[in-house]
């Protein structure tokens, strides 16, 4: 590419002038200070240069090999789901004040971004039930990580205990994140009902546990007993990190006012695209206690000299530009803009709109319950209360449940997670999500399909 | 723009109204009582604010104004390459068969998806000069954790136990942040008197137990690391790896690669040298690439190739640190930063990083006489100033950042690099025009007048935002952190 580009304001005539100004005969002058030896001669063999037309046309082509909701029925989950986007998030974000500021390091020209956040912070606390929440994580699984860390460096003890029910991915991250922290993962396995086997738990936790790790509703749909798991780990005074759907926090007891320490969880379902799995927005909330522990960023409220109320990135001595290698996190962006969606969201559906979204999810998938229940071969393995989300077992003599999905996505639509792909000891079941958006019609499609496919 | 006090969202609420439209219940009402056991039924709603529709998109749009994007102005935020966001990234970003796809579909359903992350992988393999790249980190400090975790493992897998990593005082602070992270012991040295790394002490701080040093290059100060081969040879003879902080990646694409200098892990910053927006703090994308001996670390899955020209993903990876992130990374990330790659091609590039890094030193020049340089010579794609001169007439860099406020400049990174005095980072990318730089040197210069002949001017800045001068220590000594307003 010779001068110019589109994004490039630069002329040959502004070249030539700042060249002379600075004293250099051409720019590679300005390059002198790096090696011969490690100079690139030659063009790099990247994908070439595309002129606007070819390049909107090649990206068109792309997804044109992809199916999305927008031509398919969605009944996959577990983890990622389609709910409905109120349509003034979009023209709001996209709003480029917002989309191409950075990180609020100057309070007074980003008091919007600061109060937008505090905002935030406040619907977290709200929703969860705790004292405090931060401005966003990377996403709720690795925000699950985070309280794993938290918990050992508060507790000074280094045993997690989580439960299978935890979403598969998420325990993958725990692991990760603690062999760095030189931390020990313990696992404690589901009843028959589809919950945490609290036995087991009972078992697992000891005066060496930091925290106790579970997902409510679980990888599984169903409903932890919170209530039953607090004891358990603050009878040896370790912490209770549980990691929620926000959705399912318009019908369910907040966390926090069951003894949870840490809330954590994944703001996806809160007007975010799926984006094939990313970016979403982790949320984080702690007890007060835990306050100056948390990792990422926070934004409280303060006073200008004239004693306006105004917005402020505060406890930054938590952070890594700060304290360095004794950071509480080594987290320095967040999800901003996607936190500004569930803001949105939250903004949009209000007090009686959580409720209604929430009781609509209930409904739709306690109705699809019913019907795949009522078909030859089905059966539902799991009786504990679930949200939006539930397990079926397909008869053991039939296709498998990948080539279920890919004879479903035949008839338009996409089936269920393949649960013997995490949990092999449940190989042949589905794990079936129903939101809002689906209508008896196409539960009823669905299951009828499902049932001929046995 | 409104300077009084902004209401916050919860105290627009009036009970009754609405902003939301729902499907009625076309399938029998669940009775949450009937089918939830009591105790988890949630006892009290949430206080969430009743308003409309109208007071949403008044409420965010007015924070919209109350906020500084690249789109309202010049944003020299030095490190940060806070160049401008490319419009039809965010029109690819949106397009239905990548904005409302799901991780879990049948590969043969998102082949397009797949397509495009293998194609990203090999570019910036290319661009970095490695071998693989995987795409899942979030940001660029979780691109550094993820390329010591894999450093760790390779160490490990060869029976040895190296527990320190080694930083420039002059390094970031996702650095050690990252390596106390991922296990490690940080070990700081100090930089030499050019701003270089000292090879004295490099060599001094070496051995048996370095895992690795972390480096950017160019350089926290916007230096070029001249004897990068020798701190390579250095940190190798050792037995530790060299890990690259991307960083500062815009000022050297095409130009020279990490790869080829000895680094053996690198992470890029997407939303910096990609274009992705910033976002007020997010998403970013933080890919790593490695050598050849490190590609069994990486973590699961990565996007690959078959011989029958389908895509999949690997997931068959018995040496991988594991997964470092659900799903794939930011997908909707990547597809904005492959975009922009699209855009430019490679030669592209190189002439960004050319325009980068002569826009810095057109500017480091022409205010190389009105304040301190404590680096001169070239720079690359950014530089740092001091502003210490301007002490003696009781003004600080801070003053000087909050004064560029009132002339609609979002002001410099400051107080950073931490091992230069009142220290101010300027980047202007190549995004800017000449105009541009002159009229935000002509204003910095206004400002050193006005810091010698009306001090009280510069310190009392800023005069025209919706807010002067908060109060920081209290926030932090009584921390309000959200509204509890009752509603």
């Amino acid at each position: 590419m010779t001068l110019p580009h589109r994004y490039i304001p630069m002329t040959e005539q502004d070249k030539a002038e700042m060249l002379a100004t600075i004293g250099a005969a051409t720019t590679d002058d300005l390059f002198r200070d790096i090696p011969d030896a490690i100079r690139y001669r030659g063009v790099l063999p990247m994908s070439p240069a595309l002129d606007e037309i070819s390049l909107l046309t090649h990206m068109k082509e792309l997804t044109s090999r992809n199916t999305d909701t927008a031509n398919c029925t969605s009944f996959l989950g577990a983890g990622i789901y389609d709910h409905h986007i109120p349509v003034i998030i979009n023209h709001l974000i996209s709003r480029s004040e917002f989309y191409t500021a950075y990180t609020p390091y100057q309070p007074e020209i980003s008091q919007g971004e600061l109060q937008a956040i505090f905002e935030f912070q406040s619907y977290i606390c709200e929703l969860t039930g705790m004292a405090v929440a931060n401005a966003s994580m990377y996403d709720g699984m690795t925000a699950l990580s985070e309280a794993g860390a938290l918990a050992a460096g508060a507790t000074k003890r280094r045993k997690l205990v989580v439960s299978r029910t935890v979403h598969p991915e998420a325990r993958e991250t725990l692991r990760t994140m603690a062999h760095g922290l030189g931390l020990d993962i313990v696992e404690v396995g589901y009843s028959a009902s589809g919950v945490t086997d609290l036995a087991a738990l009972r078992a697992a936790v000891s005066s060496d546990t930091a925290a106790v790790l579970v997902q409510s509703p679980n990888f599984f749909g169903c409903l932890e007993d919170l209530a039953a798991i607090e004891p358990i780990i603050h009878g040896v005074k370790g912490l209770f990190v549980v990691s929620a759907n926000p959705i399912s926090l318009g019908l369910l007891e907040a966390p926090g006012k069951l003894g949870a320490d840490i809330v954590v969880g994944d703001a996806q379902p809160l007007g975010i695209p799926q984006s094939f799995g990313g970016p979403t927005c982790g949320f984080f909330a702690v007890a007060e206690p835990l306050m100056r522990r948390m990792p990422g960023r926070i934004v409280g409220q303060t006073k200008d000299l004239d004693g306006k109320r105004g917005f402020v990135l505060t406890l930054q001595a938590r952070e890594q530009h700060i304290r360095r290698e004794k950071a509480t996190s080594n987290i320095c962006s967040n999800q901003a803009l996607l936190a500004l969606c569930a803001s949105i969201y939250l903004s949009t559906l209000g007090k009686q709109g959580l409720i209604d979204v929430a009781n609509l999810n209930l409904s739709k998938a306690h109705y699809a319950n019913s019907q795949l229940a009522g078909q030859e071969g089905i059966t539902l393995p799991f009786t504990a209360p679930f949200f939006n989300e539930f397990v079926i077992r397909l008869p053991e003599e039939g296709p498998s449940v990948s080539e279920i999905n890919e004879q479903l996505l035949k008839c338009g639509m996409l089936g269920g997670y393949d649960l013997g792909l995490a949990y092999p000891e449940l190989a042949g079941h589905m794990l079936v999500a129903v939101t809002e958006k689906r209508t008896r019609e196409e539960i009823d499609h669905f299951a009828s399909r499902l049932g001929e496919l046995q | 723009m409104n300077t009084g006090e902004k209401a916050l969202i919860f105290e627009l609420s009036k009970p009754g109204r609405i902003a939301y439209s729902l499907p009625a219940c076309d399938v029998p009402e669940a009775e949450a009582a009937s089918c939830i056991p009591a105790s988890m039924i949630r006892q009290v709603p949430a206080r969430l604010p009743e308003v409309y529709e109208v007071d949403v998109i008044r409420h965010y749009t007015e924070l919209s104004r109350r906020n500084f994007g690249v789109d309202n102005g010049f944003y020299p935020l030095g490190s940060c390459t806070m160049k401008y966001n490319p419009k039809i990234n965010e029109d690819t970003a949106r397009l239905s068969g990548f904005a409302h796809i799901h991780p879990y579909q049948p590969v043969t359903s998102i082949q397009g998806a797949l397509e495009l992350l293998y194609t990203l992988q090999n570019d910036l393999a290319v661009l970095t000069g490695m071998d693989q790249v995987s795409l899942q980190p979030a940001a660029g400090a979780h691109g550094e954790w993820t390329g010591l975790m894999m450093i760790r493992a390779y160490h490990e897998s060869r029976g040895e136990n190296r527990s320190k990593v080694i930083v420039p005082d002059s390094s970031h602070g996702t650095n050690p942040a990252s390596a106390t992270t991922a296990g490690f012991e940080t070990i700081t040295i100090q930089s030499d008197a050019g701003g270089m790394v000292d090879l004295d002490a490099l060599r001094a701080a070496v051995g048996s137990d370095t895992a690795a040093l972390m480096l950017t290059n160019p350089n926290t100060l916007g230096l070029f690391e001249e004897h990068i081969l020798e701190i390579a040879q250095i940190v190798h003879e050792a037995g530790g790896l060299l890990y690259y902080d991307g960083a500062n990646s815009n000022a050297i694409m095409g130009i020279t690669r990490p790869g080829d200098m000895g680094f053996d892990v690198v992470h890029m910053n997407l939303h910096k040298t990609m274009s992705t927006p910033h976002g007020g703090g997010g998403p970013g994308a933080g890919p790593v690439g490695v050598k050849s001996k490190l590609i069994p670390y990486l973590p699961k899955p990565i996007a690959a190739l078959r011989s029958d020209g389908t895509y999949y993903f690997d997931d068959d990876r018995p040496e991988s640190i594991g997964r470092v992130k659900p799903f794939y990374g930011n997908f909707g990330i990547l597809v904005r930063a492959y975009t922009y790659i699209r855009t430019y091609g490679p030669e592209g590039l190189r002439q960004v990083s050319e325009c980068a890094v002569l826009n810095a030193n057109y500017m480091m020049h022409r205010l190389s006489s009105h304040y301190d340089i404590p680096y001169p010579g070239v720079c690359k794609h950014e530089f740092v100033m001091s502003g210490r001169g301007l002490k003696a007439y009781g003004v600080r860099t801070l003053d000087v950042a909050k004064r560029l406020l009132d002339f609609g400049y979002h002001p410099p990174t400051i107080y950073f690099p931490l091992n230069v005095e009142e220290s101010m980072m300027i980047e202007p990318t190549e995004t800017e025009s000449k105009e541009t730089l002159d009229r935000f040197i002509d204003t910095m210069i206004q400002i050193a007048e006005e810091a010698r002949t009306t001090p009280e001017l510069v310190t009392g800045a800023p005069y025209g935002t919706v807010v002067r001068r908060l109060d920081e220590t209290n926030a932090a000594r009584k921390p309000v952190l959200n509204c509890s307003c009752g509603i």
